[in-house]
């Protein structure tokens, strides 16, 4: 094994050095980085020139200058990693050390909701094969697949944000739209759910009615104005996310495992006031980290209190409900913050920004306010990246699970009496989620690289944005960085995906290539 | 009892389902077989219709120019032409409005037509039908350049590779990961700064030189499997050369693979060209691409939507259509692929072993 990985790492090394050697050239020849100032009719010009060829290194021909690049690459193994300057006289490190946060930010967050949405999706058509929910998110999984991305930048900035604010500032939702919004959530629901004529009829009636009175109600109290739960919301949805875990975790007849999803739920509500204090006064990521643990301790303790035989799945439960519980207890914060950060002069009163990472207008330390304002600003250009990217992931788990379901284990499984809940998810579900697996870690590799085009469109300084510019100013040192940190990080994950893979799967072995 | 009763027959050995499936295909060769199922595809089908008409429809609407041979469009405008900014029937202040109308006259609408601009016009007064026309060409030209050339270099490396395995297989893979590790993007950013205005024919063609290393992984694997089958040893006894092997035996059982990957590859590749040509790299004026389209025309949406709906809806159309079309080919070459059994299916399959039994 060991013997393997050294190998694949002395592959590793001599596709870098060629690819990279080939880029610089090819970058080098692409144009002149002096071209601006040789024509300039600025006296300093000459001057300016001459310091540009002493930083870059300008008057050594291009593969000559490739070693010199690769001499200060070399020294990262003893610690002082050297990308050289850029064509602004600064550090590429430290240009790159600002850009790599923003773009993590951008696309980590996208590619975690294109993961949980597709991958349940994807489940659920599979397991609803050829109903007309499959069809219809078939259907919409290759619209994505072909939708430019700029393209649906430009509809959302026009949708979601010109439009959401003019309709926050006065949040009535027309009749019209209630009742379409009803009808299309009735529909969407009786389709997942599906059954006999009449159960899905009932399904479609209860969900629209349903929808239509709580966005009645939405709308009649201007809730878009000043949103948030309350209590006695957060412990409904507490209560429901017991009920949910507990299903998907180790099934409803588990009434250890349920009773303890309960307390936590209760605990949540117990707790809710001494949170909002917390949350006014000590507000830091401190302080969340802290609450985080104290979640996960808490339902430690209560696991553990009502397991009787089987601690671990018991326990597993009660941390994954706090968990959750904790995030829509976060969510409620926010929500509460929404008015005031509205109300601000930096926002006045149209909240969704169509670009731009952060508001500059804003005065800084407080917690909440510039915490939201960094996720609205990252609404649109998520939601961007997740339409795009959620569709591979529905097509690839609906295949996978269907593969899994074919097998024969599952019939087994099925035939020696297992609940379908436990076929799905025990048996059939991890089985999925092996190959899905090193799809993910080759799809977190990419992150860093960013997203050329949606940081363009949005208005974002991150990887892409500096490779856009080191391609557009011959900004050889930049572009060589950026390809270099990509490049490497890709040759990795598909080295990790292949280790995981067999780390995951023992029929497969690595190590006779 | 169902199936005791069916292997009590000469029908079809294994279940009911099968039973189904075997009847249908008795007595098929394989590409009548994989005809069929496509056929039965609709979405497949739909699209296929759609994307034949539309190149009908695109590559007929302008003149074309082979050489010193011209062949008239039958569109009156041409992209170069510059007639009038026409305000006539906009709303107020604005120029160059589309005037295609599907609203019939019996409900209050104008009628159908075409009208002067259905597209309308842009900035400068040109007919933005006509710039739409080019912009499909060229795009659907380099989607079309991309797949013959990745798909035929990706086939040949894959099937070298897979086939030879050992030290040839170990360069060619290396090659390809090579490749891999240099993005399309920034290759086509580097070479399109540079050789930009060398035009389309050959952004398609170097973007192709550098889009088949996927293609080249798929078809090795289906090689490496492909070449321990016992026909492939069948045909090595028998005498066949390797070139006869990898042609008359392997290649037409990694067809569907391959087919199913070009489709794919092609419906990337006019996205490739359409984001390139965003940022600059790809086509540039004075060519047009439906990239090229949407970039210039962006901030116009709230003012002028017309010249962002259009070559959008184009490049939706075009890319929906190739993929339908591939994920209606994967069907059709995929073995294991079942179709919904309907009651009918049932019926008339429960008919036949019933008349099979009485035989």
């Amino acid at each position: 094994m060991l013997a393997y990985i050294l190998r694949r790492f002395g592959i590793l090394a001599v596709i870098l050095f060629g690819s990279s050697f080939i880029l610089f050239n090819l970058a080098a020849l692409s144009g002149d980085p002096l071209e601006g100032l040789r024509t300039s009719t600025d006296p300093s010009a000459h001057r300016q020139m001459m310091v540009l060829i002493n930083t870059l290194q300008l008057d050594v021909p291009p593969p000559l200058r490739y070693f010199l690049w690769l001499k200060g690459i070399l020294a990262g193994f003893t610690g002082h990693i050297d990308f050289g300057m850029t064509r602004d006289s600064q550090l590429v490190s430290s240009t790159i050390a600002t850009a790599i946060p923003t773009t993590v930010r951008l696309v980590f967050f996208a590619t975690i909701t294109a993961i949980v949405l597709g991958i349940t999706i994807g489940i659920v058509t599979a397991l609803r094969q050829y109903s007309r929910f499959d069809y219809a998110m078939t259907f919409i999984a290759f619209l994505m697949f072909s939708l430019p991305i700029f393209w649906v930048a430009v509809l959302l900035k026009e949708f979601l944000a010109i439009q959401f604010n003019n309709f926050l500032a006065n949040p009535q939702i027309p009749i019209t739209w209630i009742i379409g919004m009803s009808i299309a959530s009735g529909i969407v629901w009786a389709a997942i759910l599906s059954g006999d004529r009449r159960r899905v009829w009932q399904i479609f009636g209860g969900v629209t009615l349903l929808t239509a009175a709580l966005l009645t109600y939405l709308s009649i109290t201007s809730w878009f104005a000043k949103p948030g739960f309350g209590p006695a919301v957060s412990f409904i949805l507490a209560i429901g996310i017991a009920y949910g875990i507990t299903q998907l975790s180790v099934g409803l007849s588990n009434r250890d495992a349920l009773r303890s999803a309960q307390t936590m739920a209760v605990i949540s509500l117990i707790l809710y006031f001494p949170n909002q204090y917390l949350f006014d006064h000590y507000a830091s990521p401190l302080l969340i980290a802290i609450q985080l643990l104290v979640t996960f301790a808490i339902a430690a303790a209560v696991g553990t209190y009502f397991a009787k035989i089987d601690r671990t799945p018991t326990i597993r439960t009660a941390m994954l409900t706090g968990f959750f519980i904790g995030f829509i207890t976060l969510i409620d914060r926010f929500m509460h913050t929404w008015n005031p950060y509205m109300s601000t002069d930096a926002v006045n009163f149209r909240p969704v920004p169509t670009t731009g990472q952060a508001n500059p207008l804003l005065e800084p330390g407080n917690f909440w306010f510039s915490t939201l304002d960094i996720l609205v600003h990252m609404f649109l250009p998520t939601i961007a990246l997740t339409l795009i990217s959620f569709a591979g992931y529905i097509r690839y788990s609906r295949g996978t699970l269907l593969d899994v379901l074919n097998q024969d284990y599952i019939r087994t499984a099925r035939a020696k009496g297992l609940n379908e809940r436990t076929v799905i998810m025990r048996h059939a579900f991890r089985n999925t989620m092996i190959p899905l697996t090193t799809i993910m870690v080759v799809d977190f590799a990419g992150i860093i690289g960013g997203a050329i085009i949606t940081e363009r469109v949005f208005g974002w300084i991150g990887m892409g944005t500096l490779f856009n510019r080191a391609v557009t100013s011959f900004d050889l040192n930049l572009l060589m960085a950026v390809f270099f940190i990509t490049a490497t990080l890709s040759l990795l994950a598909n080295l990790v995906a292949d280790l995981l893979y067999s780390a995951l799967d023992p029929r497969i072995r690595t190590g006779k290539g | 009892m169902f199936k005791k009763k069916v292997n009590s027959t000469s029908a079809p050995q294994d279940g009911g389902e099968n039973a189904i499936f075997n009847k249908e295909t008795q007595g098929l060769s394989q590409g009548q077989i994989v005809l069929r199922r496509f056929v039965r595809h609709r979405g497949a089908m739909t699209s296929l219709f759609v994307i034949l008409g539309m190149m009908l429809f695109v590559f007929t609407a302008l003149d074309q120019k082979f050489g010193s041979l011209k062949i008239p469009g039958w569109w009156h405008y041409t992209t170069e032409d510059l007639p009038d900014l026409r305000s006539i029937g906009c709303k107020e202040g604005l120029v160059g409005c589309p005037t295609l109308s599907i609203k019939p006259t019996f409900l209050g609408g104008t009628g159908v037509h075409l009208g002067e601009h259905p597209f309308g016009q842009d900035d400068i007064g040109r007919d933005y039908f006509a710039l739409v026309m080019r912009g499909a060409q060229r795009s659907m030209m380099v989607m079309f350049v991309i797949g013959a050339i990745g798909g035929a270099i990706g086939t040949v490396v894959g099937a070298i590779s897979g086939f030879s395995r050992g030290w040839i297989d170990a360069i060619l893979m290396r090659l390809t990961d090579f490749i891999i590790t240099i993005p399309v993007i920034i290759i086509g950013s580097v070479v399109g700064y540079h050789f930009g205005n060398l035009g389309v024919g050959f952004l398609a063609i170097y973007l192709g030189l550098f889009s088949w290393t996927g293609l080249s992984r798929l078809v090795r694997g289906e090689f490496l499997t492909l070449r321990e089958r016992e026909f492939v040893d069948a045909a090595r006894v028998a005498g066949a050369s390797n070139r006869r092997i990898i042609f008359k035996h392997i290649l037409p059982n990694a067809v569907g693979v391959i087919i199913v990957s070009v489709t794919l590859l092609m419906s990337g590749a006019i996205l490739l060209e359409t984001a390139l040509s965003y940022l600059g790299f790809g086509v540039v004026a004075p060519d047009v691409s439906l990239g090229l389209l949407i970039s210039n025309y962006q901030d116009s949406f709230t003012t002028r939507p017309w010249l962002f709906w259009y070559p959008g809806l184009f490049i939706i159309t075009i890319a929906l259509s190739i993929n339908f079309i591939g994920d209606g080919l994967r069907d059709a070459f995929d073995p294991r692929q079942r179709r919904r059994i309907t009651k009918k299916d049932r019926q008339s399959a429960k008919a036949v072993t019933r008349t099979g039994v009485q035989k």
